[in-house]
């Protein structure tokens, strides 16, 4: 058991037959999906349809909105456009839908570790209670219909968050990155943008969904992300040897343990060297969930969602120093 | 208006993205969009592909059919080639012949393998799923197979080869 692969998430993206996808709904029209869907989740006999929440994103706050984003249930388009959207979360979170992003349906389940089979088997039930319900756009030959062409057939896109410190500190995920184009799989950072993602935390996943069943998708990305994992575990092992990479690991929870103020950019930056210590033995004392936790506490809106107001850049800083040294 | 990040090019690109926990507007050039990588922001990775999309569309063969505008939903193509984005279900019909080249591009593939929807069926899913090696697994290797030829990709060709034989083998 290693602790490279954080989260699992599979996605299938959905659209009801009898109305047009939602870049051609007005807000009218979008609640009318929105609430049709609503009804048939609730009603569906799943067992997940049990513990719901339904959010109206023109109710939530920014903080709310974004503080979804950060938890991984929504993503930044939607959230930044409020008319006729809306998203069904299970109490536990391990489900979301969103209603009315790119397609009117967007079902998403996420579980921890590696869990592709289970989490598939999740989300495939519950989109047969639903297809019952609600038939949806299908064509046999294109499969699933959606508004982007992209995610034609399957419409399913699975991913494996991955926390890779070793390859990202040996410069390797670039080269890894072209590879894995050639193999229908794409890899980005999960959170900051560009070339250097905060944290060395990446998302694995499938781009091509027309012409591969979601059984060989789901194979092919765990065999691949197989392969990467035992290319960190080396790379890992290569490195912890070192008194420098034993310093900087060190230096890296004393900082967390010890600071007044502290950005969230700096946090995901230490957050992933102590992670990186738990998991290679480096470090004891501390578990890998805390960390895991940590990120999930520390990132700016849900920090603001926690403590019920805004608060300036200034007040977060101080606040995620004292959620750290209180936790660590 | 100039793109914010290199000011020299039009800015062609606007993007809202999360900064630190809250949202902020850009306006970029399409080159500097590309390279401070929001598509990681945005996550759908459609985004990334809207601008391509333009040109895939333009290179397509012109439409044989009459229709104009989706009766359905009011789409014309060219709001398809502008936005990326099709307007329903109906459309993939109408435009059939223009939005294909384009889904062969992306997915290399133009024929769904994996699971159907209910309505297309008269036998539940259920069915297939508790047999093993049934046709339309075979017929999903199949499309697998053909896929790996057309990337040159022949160890995993053969192997999917090997597979679909000892599959077929299986049950006669």
């Amino acid at each position: 058991m290693n602790n490279v692969v954080m989260l699992t998430r599979i996605r299938l993206a959905r659209n009801l037959k009898n109305y047009p996808f939602p870049c051609r709904l007005n807000t009218a029209g979008k609640n009318e999906v929105c609430e049709k869907i609503i009804n048939a989740v609730k009603n569906c006999n799943s067992p997940l349809a049990d513990d719901l929440e339904v959010f109206y994103i023109k109710d939530l706050s920014e903080p709310e909105r974004i503080a979804l984003v950060e938890k991984h249930l929504a993503s930044p388009e939607f959230v930044s456009d409020s008319a006729g959207r809306a998203i069904i979360l299970s109490k536990d979170r391990t489900m979301s839908i969103m209603l009315n992003e790119e397609d009117h349906i967007r079902l998403q389940i996420i579980k921890k570790g590696l869990a592709l089979e289970d989490a598939y088997d999740i989300a495939d039930k519950l989109d047969t209670l639903l297809d019952e319900n609600l038939e949806f756009a299908f064509d046999k030959k294109l499969g699933f219909l959606t508004q982007c062409p992209t995610n034609l057939g399957t419409g399913m896109r699975a991913s494996l968050m991955l926390h890779l410190p070793a390859l990202k500190n040996s410069n390797a995920i670039s080269r890894i990155a072209s590879n894995l184009q050639k193999l229908g799989l794409t890899i980005r950072g999960t959170y900051g943008e560009g070339s250097e993602p905060k944290g060395a935390m990446y998302q694995l996943s499938n781009q091509v969904t027309l012409g591969i069943s979601e059984k060989s998708a789901v194979e092919n990305l765990k065999n691949i992300a197989g392969q990467l994992v035992n290319q960190e575990l080396q790379a890992q092992k290569r490195i912890t040897d070192s008194l420098e990479a034993q310093d900087k690991i060190s230096r890296s929870l004393g900082l967390l343990k010890s600071s007044i103020m502290m950005t969230c950019d700096e946090a995901m930056e230490l957050l992933s060297n102590v992670r990186f210590g738990v998991s290679s033995e480096v470090l004891d004392g501390v578990k890998i969930d805390t960390v895991d936790e940590l990120i999930d506490d520390i990132q700016p809106a849900t920090m603001m969602v926690k403590k019920g107001e805004k608060i300036t850049p200034r007040d977060r800083d101080i606040l995620r120093a004292t959620i750290l040294r209180e936790r660590l | 208006m100039k793109c914010q990040k290199c000011n020299k090019n039009n800015a062609t690109t606007h993007i809202k993205r999360v900064i630190n926990g809250e949202f902020e507007e850009y306006n970029l050039c399409s080159e500097c969009a590309k390279e401070m990588g929001y598509d990681n922001i945005f996550g759908s990775f459609a985004d990334d592909f809207n601008s391509l999309f333009g040109s895939f569309f333009e290179n397509a063969l012109p439409a044989r059919t009459q229709a104009t505008r989706c009766e359905f939903c009011g789409t014309s193509y060219s709001d398809i080639a502008r936005t990326g984005m099709v307007g329903c279900a109906h459309c993939y019909d109408v435009f059939a012949d223009r939005i294909m080249p384009t889904v062969r591009r992306i997915h290399g593939n133009t024929t769904h393998c994996g699971k159907n929807s209910q309505f297309e069926k008269p036998t539940p899913i259920e069915e297939n799923k508790t047999q093993k090696d049934k046709p339309s697994d075979i017929d999903a290797l199949k499309a697998e197979l053909d896929t790996a030829i057309k990337n040159q990709e022949f160890e995993k060709a053969a192997e999917l080869r090997d597979k679909i034989k000892a599959m077929e083998g299986k049950n006669e």
